[in-house]
């Protein structure tokens, strides 16, 4: 059983489809890359896969224990984050509130996993620092922390390198790294080729159709691969 | 000085003042906290829409001859609310447009509907001070202090008791929806309260002036503190002590109450504006 399986997905807004039928699954432990050019459908599928829209056709399933808001998020900045005035800590602790339940505040569990959760990657120290004040490699650590406390299954990352500089996107790479090798499953949306050819395990390519899904070493024999190469890379 | 203190004294001797005194500082307060959540929102511009809201809703109620106009305004403008909030995400007019229209349309009615059903004698007195508050204090009843603590308290209640989560839909809507936070329940909670202190606000300021009450404050904190609880505390006491000086300033000197109230918040932004400069160097 895996965790979540995609059947002849179709999705849209409105009653109007933006994408061809997908299918795939991700099984525990799998590290997933999605990519796919720009209008493909990738943010939609990120946003059916976190429930902020319903399929129009086709089959979205979880399984294997992974409730429907056991998917962690790490989304793309907005413009209200760039100048919020919040701590490190009030915005890693915000990861926790569903698991509050009808409590309205933190308690002492919460606050331990918060701690727990920012040690493991490096962030205890910035506990104070205010997050407009980061630079973008610990702001994107910072929301990861947060999307860790939500939950220790399955995270689901979009376009997350982006804007980052080469040293910094190193880094933020090995941390999924290990984080995948922990035991924790991936989904990550991005355009950088250097993130599934590395650490990726699978891959899911949409296009106009869905090109290709399956085992990383699988794609790079495949058409669809050498129709992203042809491109360029840069879909 | 002790001409300003003996004059002062005098003054605090009448129940009116000391009326002004617990309004003014329930409602500073109020709309400071929400006022965070707001500006951090991008929804500033919804206050400013509301009010005027509010003012059509108020000429309505004297039609009417509602005794207590409250009863009417109250819900009218939590509907109008709750309908900005709405809009704000999926309508073919956009947000900002939305309120544009809602607000003058409002206040164009509001105006309208005076002047042609007002019994008063005094129109253009009556549209000044529920438009800039009244310019005397002493207009408040013993009956309008109770309204408004009661209101503060479900106001300050609501926010204490949902502010993670409040936090949380302010920090990240999309976020908070994916891990099973009901962002849309909070953002009525939100708008009931705007609406709530607006309605509040009006008898005070007036409904032009309500919307600088709920910016100014939060705006003045966000420049000095760097995190959120911070922020919230910082535009309360700002707010509360803005509001403070602000009345006694125009009982001493019988300016009008509601624009000097706002004139204070504004010195108090420039001075925060100045020590986040001076920080910075």
């Amino acid at each position: 059983m895996a965790y979540i399986i995609c059947k002849d997905l179709v999705l849209g807004y409105e009653g109007v489809a933006v994408t061809r039928p997908i299918t795939f699954e991700v099984k525990k432990g799998d590290y997933l890359c999605v990519v796919g050019e720009n209008g493909a459908g990738k943010s939609t599928l990120m946003k059916a896969l976190l429930h902020l829209i319903s399929p129009i056709e086709g089959e979205l399933r979880m399984g294997d224990g992974l409730k429907p808001y056991e998917i962690g998020y790490l989304p793309q900045q907005t413009l209200v984050q760039k100048d919020f005035p919040a701590s490190v800590w009030e915005i890693v602790l915000s990861g926790n509130l569903a698991k509050c339940g009808r409590r309205p505040f933190y308690g002492k569990k919460e606050k331990q996993n918060t701690e727990a959760v920012m040690k493991q990657l490096g962030i205890w120290n910035l506990k104070k620092e205010c997050y407009r004040n980061l630079s973008g490699g610990q702001q994107q650590r910072v929301l990861l922390a947060r999307a860790l406390c939500a939950t220790t299954k399955l995270i689901l990352l979009d376009e997350p390198v982006n804007g980052l500089d080469p040293k910094a996107t190193a880094e933020f790479y090995q941390l999924i790294k290990e984080l995948n090798e922990g035991g924790i499953t991936v989904i990550m949306v991005s355009h950088d080729i250097q993130a599934y050819m590395e650490y990726a395990s699978h891959v899911l390519h949409i296009g106009k159709k869905q090109m290709f899904f399956g085992k990383k070493e699988d794609y790079m024999k495949s058409d669809a691969w050498k129709v992203f190469q042809y491109m360029g890379g840069d879909l | 000085m002790s001409d300003m203190i003996t004059k002062l004294q005098f003054y605090l001797q009448y129940p009116f003042v000391w009326y002004a005194l617990i309004v003014g500082t329930l409602i500073a307060l109020c709309s400071s906290l929400i006022g965070v959540t707001l500006v951090l929102k991008r929804y500033s511009f919804i206050g400013d829409g509301l009010s005027h809201v509010a003012f059509g809703a108020m000429a309505v109620a004297t039609i009417f001859h509602l005794a207590d106009s409250t009863i009417f305004v109250m819900p009218v403008t939590i509907l109008a609310a709750i309908l900005l909030l709405r809009s704000g995400q999926n309508a073919k007019i956009k947000g900002d447009a939305a309120i544009a229209m809602l607000s003058v349309g409002a206040l164009a009615l509001g105006y309208l509907v005076l002047h042609l059903f007002s019994t008063s004698a005094n129109i253009s007195g009556d549209v000044c001070s529920s438009l800039f508050g009244s310019t005397s204090i002493l207009t408040l009843s013993e009956y309008d202090v109770w309204l408004c603590v009661v209101m503060a308290i479900v106001v300050i209640f609501i926010f204490w008791f949902f502010y993670n989560r409040i936090f949380a839909v302010t920090f990240d809507e999309t976020f908070a929806k994916a891990t099973g936070i009901n962002a849309d329940k909070y953002n009525l909670w939100i708008a009931v309260m705007i609406a709530i202190i607006i309605v509040m606000g009006m008898n005070l300021v007036g409904s032009l002036l309500i919307s600088a009450l709920i910016i100014f404050p939060s705006l003045s904190a966000m420049r000095m503190f760097q995190n959120f609880k911070q922020v919230v505390i910082c535009s309360a006491v700002i707010s509360v002590t803005c509001a403070i000086f602000g009345i006694l300033i125009s009982v001493l000197y019988s300016t009008p109450v509601g624009a000097t109230i706002v004139a204070v918040d504004m010195a108090a932004f420039f001075v925060s504006s100045l020590i986040e400069k001076m920080r910075k160097r």
